[in-house]
């Protein structure tokens, strides 16, 4: 009976554990746009971090902003090739790396043009 | 950059009378051709593009704040202007907030890293909520333009 109250109690602390987990992934980004980073990719990537319960960062060679907040991120001012590293910390780091990552492959679906940015 | 590279001090205005989003893009337009930074034949042009950019999503960041800006042929280095609205306008902003401050910004279309640039120092020293509040209660263009000095003897700003 003690055994198993204490296995199970046991079990209920490694569930804790596991939902309160602060897993950390990252990865590579390269900015795509001819225009770099501008506003609206800036307002779509915050959009996009703010879904995720994790703390998203975004670190280029000399900043660590947060991928939450449009204004930090156009503090990066980066440029079409800047290398950043997107950096999610919490629960579901892995699934916001993940659609984060997938903004930059697709160039934010950038329409942009000669016209206006 | 700093905001002494782009701001044209004579089109500052610290009380805009439109009300609207399209009224405040063209009184600040119009204030660019009386201090001489663009040419009033290109006004028109310009509204229209900017108001074009606007229609993709809006640039009011939050916070009070909008850029409405665009890529312009007839201008060969980046112009700006800075202007407040006491009321605040409805920009159709990020965060549903009117729009109190704005920077407008035209860009020569073959520089996007000096737009890049403008919007990091814009978005850096925004960050700063006394700066904003400053600027929002400027009583004339000249504290809005002795703010902006300020900012940039301060900021990290390169």
């Amino acid at each position: 009976m003690t055994d198993a109250t204490t296995r199970e109690g046991e079990a209920l602390v490694a569930d804790i554990r596991e939902s309160m987990s602060e897993q950390l992934v990252s990865r590579e980004v390269v900015v795509g746009m001819p225009q770099g980073l501008h506003a609206r990719p800036a307002d779509q990537l915050a959009r996009e971090a703010r879904k995720w319960q994790s703390r998203i960062e975004l670190l280029s060679d000399s900043q660590r902003v947060d991928g939450k907040s449009i204004l930090d991120v156009l503090t990066l001012a980066a440029e079409a090739g800047t290398r950043l590293i997107v950096e999610a910390t919490g629960p579901d780091a892995r699934e916001a790396i993940e659609a984060i990552g997938s903004l930059f492959e697709r160039n934010f679906n950038d329409q942009e043009n000669n016209e206006s940015r | 950059m700093k905001f002494s590279d782009f701001v044209a001090t004579d089109a500052i205005r610290s009380h805009v009378d439109a009300r609207t989003k399209e009224g405040v893009i063209r009184e600040m337009a119009q204030s660019l051709v009386d201090a001489g930074s663009i040419a009033a034949g290109d006004l028109e042009s310009i509204v229209k593009a900017i108001m074009k950019r606007e229609d993709l999503g809006s640039t009011g960041i939050g916070r009070g704040v909008a850029v409405p800006h665009t890529k312009h042929p007839s201008v060969s280095r980046l112009v700006g202007t800075v202007a407040v609205s006491h009321d605040g306008v409805n920009f159709e902003s990020l965060d549903g907030e009117p729009v109190q401050l704005f920077f407008l910004l035209v860009s020569p279309p073959d520089r996007p890293g000096d737009h890049l640039r403008a919007l990091e120092n814009i978005s850096r020293q925004l960050r700063d909520e006394t700066f904003c509040r400053h600027l929002k209660s400027a009583k004339g263009p000249v504290d809005i333009q002795h703010l902006l000095e300020e900012a940039d003897s301060h900021g990290v700003a390169s």
